[in-house]
Parts: structure tokens; C-alpha cells; sequence
């Protein structure tokens, strides 16, 4: 019996796919919503997004290696990749925020390339997990089962996306980083120091990436090639979802999570990478077909 | 019926969230005629260009360029049956040469696969070099058109136009910019770009100067309504247009 | 002497050591091949990234398709091997095309932007499929024929045959932006929606120059399948993260948007790659990733860029001492 013959006879299996993949994409939503912070205020696309969630994972196997409860990983990973973003900025990020898309765009590209290796040298090439200690829990009469880590990690991305829907709506720098947003220009006359604030957003998204990875890690697996996949899942989500709904944003996460699970399952394990991949492709094609009914296109 | 007018816009609206930038705008240009479209700042005229070319979608009425409903056609296709406009900002290709620039901008219409690929035929120098002197160019024909100054490359934008050979050009703030002194000597080139090469234009104009000795027939727009239509005299004297300019000031 | 055989002289004296080379380097002589690949890879590269501003960052899609399709055909057809391997490059040259123009049909209606992340999937998708598949070896790659001669003719073959291909490629580029082609695809470049605006076909010109870039890069697959004997998926084949990204360094670093410019830029890549690599090992690949963003942020003319700033009149640029404004500012 091949996967989709077992998908209708057993119908609970959807429903163990979904929510699996519901509580997965969940982190993949954080990280796009990160991307859409970024590309919204800096008019940049971060192809090294996924390296950053990438990096955040190892951030916190190492941390749980110092002997760090694996919860502490979330906000040591954030710390740090908040500061490695700060730091990205300072040196490399604010020579190419002001020129066109295509530079940061292939700025971004290398630097993609620079970290994944890295990480390769550095810690090696093993898939690695960080076990953290909870167990699952079981639904629907011992059907279904949820592993309580990824409650966790959905849990922990709604209050983080809450958090920062917060402080973008009430804190002054949460406000100076939509005027720039909307205006750069208008933001510097009326005295925002944009430099500030585009350093603030660029480190803002690493940290979020960050504590995204130490979810990943704990939820599921590292290592060094991770990133790109979540580079292309946070920008399939920000296309779909547009840059200023957090609530799409959200929904788009889940949908993919989902999806790419039930693809993962009738395609078999090996192809779900491809899968993603293509998804892409067929996701930017269908979108500007549809914009093209109406005189549009992505722009 | 639809020979005798080149463009109908007919009852055009398009908002942008809560701002209605166009309300019911109605204007028809014949073939031939030099139409203004006036108003003050923010009244809605490059919106309505914007709207008419296919750079974005209008949110109801219709607009018909020879007898043809455009109102969803895209930009291109537009452009290919004879209808371009120019930028206010003035768009030409930085990086290429002048000469480039006219050669590229040969209309395209019957433009088969193995054009794509040939060797631009010497009538094409030909008429490039013919239109750069027209309007002044000839000698910096060669030149990178990113360094041409900006009055300089309005002048070529203008000329990219020609090459292209519309039946009707819709010129944003043809004006705009360029130095007092050789403003008389671009009015007479978009005369005579009228008269000898049969081009209807609709020009958006600031420069009452300009219009009035230019256009035969002008719109006013004001807050995005059309506020009065007639000739010259008429609408110079028109009291609500009077207000319209001065209350915007 | 006269002046064209004194410009020829430099084209002519390069040709000269190309034909050389492998019979005064016997032992780099898969090196040496690799090299007019990897000037291929640069070219093929610049029409779309450099001439169109379209950075792709998934062409490795089909060199690796060139690549199993040539190999397919030569295990398959049942022909002898030089009747083969011709039969396999021609399909390694016309099935990337293909699809070029079915993935470009959606693809290329695309700005820049989305179009370059877009294929920064494509190549890795193309891996992950291809190491699943069965027909086509999956993990575990390819073979590709014996070579039928005398141990090392193989590697002169093909070194003389990516030297042919690596030319043609660089004469048949030459040639195509020389014309409409060439002026097009530099309009879509420096402004897009003018070009639109004018009525260029912008779409069949993005595909027409993808599908350049597809059928060259298809039948360097189908040599260098050969060259190297065996197919990997993700090392060979769809090589991302190794000549997928050197194709844009490369390019980049010579001087994008110009002829020569891929050329020079791959010529020094590749020979410093060479001589680094035993230095460096794995380290390489992350100097790689930070020349990268080195030469886009502080470099992005590239070599060829900076020197026609320096001396514009070398290049034929005409340039104004002080430049008297029509409208007389």
C-alpha cells in the first residue's frame, strides 16, 4: 500500500501531519517574519537568513553542552546571534543598505556561503539534535502523538512574534523602525538616526533567526547546510503573505509547515528538500501569474 | 466611430488605500490635437497617465486607445500599439551610449526572433542621427547617457520617443527642469513633432506659459475631479481654476 | 606590421598556448580543461547577471542536466562512442534549453530580485531530485563510457574539446551583443520598466538569453561528465556550492557586463584556486564565500570595471573635458 492509500485509510495520520506541521511552521513563520523586517525597513533581501537559525541552533547545543538548561538556549542563541547581527552590520551590512537591491542581495549571498562554511569547518558536517528532556504527549486515544518540545516551540513563537508586534507598536525604537520603514528619507529629517535604526532591525532579525534555530535544534536537527532551506521557506512565506501582515504571515508559516510534512510523507524523506525547493519556483510563478491578471507584478 | 477619437477615458477611477487619487475622469483626444492636462500638485495628472499606459490597475471605467478597450492590457502591450509616454523623473538607459539608446528604442511591434539577432541596419543610425540633431544631441551622440546632464536626458527621452515612432506620446512635465532660455526651442520641437510626424500628444504641464502656447484643448484637474475643460482663453480665466491654483498655494 | 594583425597578435598568441598546453603540462591537463570551463561558466553567467542584471544563482542547473543527459544517451543509445558522445551533446545541448524556456516562461516575468532567489533553489532541487533517482544512478551518480584509446588520450580529447567549446561560446557571445540582442538586454538591465514602457519584448529576451546560457552550459556538462568518468549529483553534477558560486565570483571579479571581463576573472580565479587549494583544503570554501562579499561590496566593478573608469578612452568611450549642457547649465 503505497503513502497516499494509507493517507485514506487512515485519516488520523492527516491529522498527525498537520499538526506536526502546523507546530513546525510555526518557527518557520518567525524566521520569514524576520526576512520581512528586514527586506520592509532596509529594502534588503537577507539570503543568509538561514544561516543565522542555523547558527542560532549551534548556539544553543553548545550552551547545552556548558551546562545550560536547553530552554536557556532560546534566549542565549538570540544574545548572541543579536549581537553577531549588530556586529555584521558595523562591518559589512551598512556599505550595501543604500545601494540597490542587487548588491545586498549578492553581499548577502556571500556571506551565506561564508557562514555555512564555516560552520563546516568549525563544527563539522555531523547532523547533530539537542535532546530536551520532554517527552510527548498523547492525543485522540493514543493515536496521535505530540512531542510536548514542539508545543513548546509554538508556544515560544507566538509570544515572540507578540513581543515584538509590541515593541514595534509601542516602544520608540519599535516606532523610528516603521517610520524608517515607510519613509526613510522623511524618518532622517525629522531626526531618526536611520543608521541606528537599520543596525537595531538587521541585529533584531538575527536574534529572532537565532532563537528560531535553538527551536529547530530541539524540535528537530543542525547542521551546517540548514541554512539555506530556511532562507527559501522565509522568503516563499514573505512572498505569499506580503510584507506587513504578521497574521499572514503566521498562516503562510503554518500552511508550508503543514505542506511540506504531507510531501515529506508521500514523497518520502529524501525528496521533502526538493520539494521546498520547487515549491519556490511554483509558488513565484503562480503569484505573479495571478498579479498579471490585474496589471501587476511582484515587485 | 472609434477613427475619430484616438483616446477615450471614460468615468476613471483609481484610489490607493484611502486616497482617491482619480474620480471619475473623463477626457477623449482626437487624432492630431495637442491636449494639456493641468492642475495643481497632487490633483491626480500623473496618476491618470499612470493609469491610461497599464502601469497599474484602475479601480473602474474604461479607457480605449483606437477603438480598443486597454483597460487591462499591460504596459508593453500598450506601448507596442503606438502609445508611450515619458517620466517625469526622465528615464533613459544609463549605461549605454546615446546612440544605444535611439537604437533599442526602434518600435517593436513587428519585431520577429531573428531581429533579435541581427546587426542594427544603418537606416536606423541613420534616423537616430537624424532625431538626436532634431532635438539638438548630434554631437553628444556617443556619450554615455548616464552623463549627460538632466535637462540632456530629457532631451534624449524625448527623442527615444520619436524613434519609436507612436501614434500618440503622453509627455510628463515635458518641461520640467530645463532652462528657461531653450524652453521656446522644445515648444517648437513638440510642434513640429505634431505637425510633420502626425504624433498626438497629451502633455502634463506646470508651466502655464508652455501650455497656453502649446495645447489646443486643456483639462483641469483638481483633488482628483476633472474641474474644467476648454481652450486656452477659457480655462486661463476660468474662475475655479483660478482658485484651484491659488487655493493649493 | 600591420594594425590588425598587431591586435590579433595577443588572440593568436593565446590561441598558440592553448594548443600547447597540454603537451607541455601533461599532468594538468584535466586542470587546463577545467579552465575553459570554468570560462564558460563565467560567460554563460555574465549574459544573464552581468549584460541583464539578472543574477542567476541556479545556471548550475544545467550543466548538471547537460551532464546526465549526455550520459544518459551515451549509456542508452546503443552507438559506438564517438557517434554517441556526439548524439549526447546535442541532447545536453537542446534538453536545458527546453528547459530554460519552460521554467523562464514563469520564471523570467520575475524582477531581478525574485528571480535570482528563485534559482537559488533550482540547482539544489535539481541535487536533491537527481540523488533520488534511480534511473539515473541516484546517490550513488553515474559512469560515463570508456575512452577509446590509449590511457591519458581522454583527457587531451576533452581538453581540446572544452578549448573548442569555451571558444565558440565566447564567438557566439560576441556576436549575438553585437546586435539588438545586446543593446536589449543591457535596456532591461539599466531600467526595466522603461524598457517595458518602449515595448521591448522583455520577456522573450530574458528567455531567449537564459536559454543562451542553458545550451552552452548543457554541453560543458556533457564534456566535463566525460572528462571526469564519473557523475556525483550534489558534486559533480549540481555542484552549487562549488562551481555554482564560483560562476558568479568569476564573473564578477573580471568585470561583469563586459566580454573579456568573465574571461580574465575566471582565468585568475582558476589558476589561484589551483594553487591554493592545497593550502587551504576546506578553508577555501569559506574564503570563497568571503571574496565574495568583498569584491561586491568594495570591488563590484571588477577588474575590467575599474580599468575602463581609469582609462575610458582605451575602451572607446568618448568622454567631455568639461561638459557644455544643452540647456546651457
Amino acid at each position: 500500500m503505497n503513502s497516499l492509500e494509507l493517507l485514506f485509510q487512515a485519516p488520523i495520520l492527516s491529522v498527525q501531519l498537520l499538526i506536526d506541521g502546523i507546530l513546525i511552521g510555526s518557527i518557520f513563520a518567525l524566521a520569514a517574519y524576520g526576512m520581512a523586517l528586514v527586506w520592509g525597513v532596509m529594502n534588503m533581501i537577507n539570503v543568509a537568513q538561514g544561516e543565522f537559525v542555523m547558527l542560532g541552533g549551534y548556539v544553543a547545543l553548545y550552551a547545552a553542552q556548558a551546562g545550560l538548561h536547553p530552554f536557556l538556549g532560546i534566549p542565549a542563541a538570540a544574545a548572541v546571534l543579536f549581537i553577531l547581527g549588530w556586529l555584521l552590520y558595523r562591518v559589512v551590512i551598512f556599505r550595501v543598505v543604500d545601494k540597490d537591491l542587487f548588491i545586498s542581495l549578492l553581499a548577502t549571498f556571500g556571506l551565506s556561503i561564508l557562514i555555512q562554511q564555516l560552520a563546516n569547518e568549525v563544527f563539522g558536517a555531523d547532523v547533530r539534535t539537542l535532546y530536551s528532556g520532554l517527552g510527548t504527549i498523547v492525543l485522540l486515544g493514543g493515536q496521535v502523538t505530540v512531542s510536548e518540545i514542539k508545543l513548546v516551540g509554538f508556544a515560544a513563537t507566538l509570544i515572540l512574534g507578540a513581543c515584538l508586534l509590541l515593541f514595534l507598536k509601542k516602544s520608540r525604537l519599535g516606532q523610528a523602525i516603521r517610520a524608517t520603514a515607510q519613509n526613510a528619507r522623511a524618518a532622517r529629517i525629522l531626526g531618526i538616526d536611520t543608521d541606528r535604526v537599520y543596525a537595531t532591525t538587521f541585529a533584531l532579525n538575527a536574534a529572532i533567526c537565532g532563537a528560531a534555530g535553538a527551536l529547530v535544534v530541539m524540535t528537530w536537527i543542525v547542521h551546517p547546510y540548514l541554512g539555506l532551506a530556511y532562507t527559501v521557506r522565509s522568503f516563499m512565506i514573505v512572498v505569499v503573505a506580503g510584507l506587513g501582515n504578521l497574521g499572514a504571515v503566521v498562516a503562510a508559516g503554518l500552511g508550508l509547515g503543514a505542506a511540506e510534512n504531507f510531501a515529506g510523507f508521500l514523497l518520502g524523506a529524501e525528496y521533502q528538500a526538493a520539494f521546498v525547493f520547487s515549491l519556490l519556483v511554483v509558488i513565484l510563478v503562480y503569484r505573479n501569474y495571478r498579479l498579471g491578471r490585474h496589471r501587476k507584478y511582484l515587485k | 466611430m472609434s477613427d475619430q477619437t484616438m483616446l477615450v477615458v471614460d468615468n476613471v477611477s483609481k484610489r490607493f488605500g484611502g486616497v482617491v487619487a482619480n474620480a471619475d475622469i473623463s477626457i477623449q483626444v482626437k487624432p492630431g490635437e495637442i491636449v494639456g492636462l493641468i492642475g495643481p500638485n497632487g490633483s491626480g495628472k500623473t496618476t491618470l497617465f499612470n493609469s491610461i499606459v497599464g502601469f497599474h490597475p484602475i479601480d473602474s471605467g474604461s479607457i480605449q486607445f483606437l477603438g480598443e478597450d486597454i483597460s487591462r492590457l499591460r504596459v508593453p502591450q500598450i506601448a507596442r500599439r503606438g502609445m508611450l509616454r515619458t517620466f517625469q523623473q526622465t528615464r533613459v538607459y544609463d549605461g549605454i551610449s546615446c546612440m544605444n539608446n535611439m537604437r533599442i528604442s526602434v518600435p517593436h511591434r513587428a519585431a520577429r526572433m531573428r531581429d533579435m539577432f541581427a546587426h542594427v541596419p544603418p537606416e536606423i543610425d541613420e534616423r537616430a542621427e537624424e532625431l538626436l540633431e532634431f532635438v539638438g544631441l548630434f554631437s553628444k551622440r556617443h556619450l554615455l547617457a548616464g552623463d549627460l546632464s538632466f535637462g540632456q536626458q530629457k532631451l534624449l527621452e524625448f527623442a527615444m520617443a520619436l524613434m519609436n515612432g507612436p501614434k500618440m506620446l503622453l509627455l510628463d512635465e515635458p518641461t520640467a527642469g530645463i532652462n528657461p532660455t531653450l524652453i521656446n526651442g522644445l515648444i517648437d520641437r513638440l510642434r513640429r513633432a505634431n505637425a510633420d510626424m502626425g504624433i498626438t500628444l497629451l502633455v502634463i504641464e506646470h508651466n502655464m506659459r508652455v501650455v497656453m502656447n502649446l495645447a489646443q484643448r486643456l483639462y483641469c484637474l483638481a483633488h482628483g475631479e476633472m474641474l474644467a475643460e476648454g481652450a486656452p482663453e477659457q480655462i486661463q480665466n476660468d474662475e475655479r481654476v483660478i482658485a484651484a491654483y491659488l487655493g493649493a498655494h | 606590421m600591420t594594425e590588425s594583425v598587431r591586435k590579433l597578435l595577443p588572440i593568436l598568441a593565446i590561441g598558440a598556448l592553448a594548443l600547447v598546453a597540454p603537451y607541455v603540462l601533461p599532468d594538468y591537463r584535466i586542470q587546463l580543461a577545467l579552465l575553459w570551463i570554468m570560462i564558460l561558466f563565467a560567460l554563460t553567467w555574465d549574459i544573464m547577471g552581468g549584460q541583464m542584471g539578472y543574477n542567476s544563482f541556479g545556471n548550475i542547473l544545467f550543466f548538471g542536466l547537460g551532464m546526465y543527459v549526455c550520459a544518459v544517451v551515451q549509456r542508452d543509445a546503443g552507438l559506438s562512442y564517438y557517434p554517441g558522445l556526439f548524439a549526447g551533446l546535442a541532447a545536453a545541448a537542446v534538453l536545458p534549453v527546453v528547459v530554460a524556456a519552460v521554467l523562464g516562461s514563469g520564471l523570467l516575468g520575475l524582477r531581478g530580485h525574485y528571480f535570482a532567489i528563485g534559482t537559488l533553489g533550482l540547482g539544489i532541487a535539481a541535487g536533491e531530485i537527481a540523488s533520488g533517482w534511480d534511473y539515473i544512478g541516484a546517490g550513488s551518480g553515474m559512469v560515463t563510457p570508456l575512452y577509446p584509446g590509449e590511457i591519458g588520450a581522454r583527457q587531451t580529447f576533452f581538453y581540446f574539446a572544452s578549448f573548442v567549446l569555451a571558444t565558440v561560446t565566447f564567438l557566439a557571445l560576441r556576436r549575438i551583443y553585437s546586435g539588438r540582442f545586446g543593446l536589449a538586454v543591457n535596456a532591461i538591465r539599466d531600467d526595466e520598466d522603461k524598457a517595458e514602457a518602449m515595448g521591448l519584448h522583455t520577456t522573450r529576451y530574458k528567455t531567449v538569453a537564459w536559454s543562451v546560457s542553458a545550451f552552452f552550459l548543457g554541453m560543458a556538462g556533457g564534456l566535463v561528465g566525460n572528462l571526469n568518468g564519473f557523475i556525483d549529483p550534489r558534486d559533480v553534477a549540481f555542484a552549487g556550492a562549488t562551481y555554482g558560486v564560483f560562476m558568479v565570483l568569476m564573473a564578477i571579479l573580471g568585470g561583469k557586463g563586459t566580454l573579456w571581463g568573465p574571461v580574465i576573472g575566471a582565468t585568475i580565479f582558476h589558476i589561484t584556486q589551483e594553487v591554493f587549494w592545497t593550502y587551504l583544503l576546506g578553508w577555501q570554501r569559506v574564503a570563497l564565500g568571503l571574496l565574495i562579499v568583498v569584491i561586491v561590496v568594495f570591488f563590484p566593478q571588477g577588474i575590467l570595471g575599474w580599468a575602463k573608469a581609469r582609462y575610458p578612452e582605451r575602451f572607446g568611450i568618448r568622454v567631455e573635458a568639461a561638459a557644455e549642457d544643452a540647456d546651457g547649465r
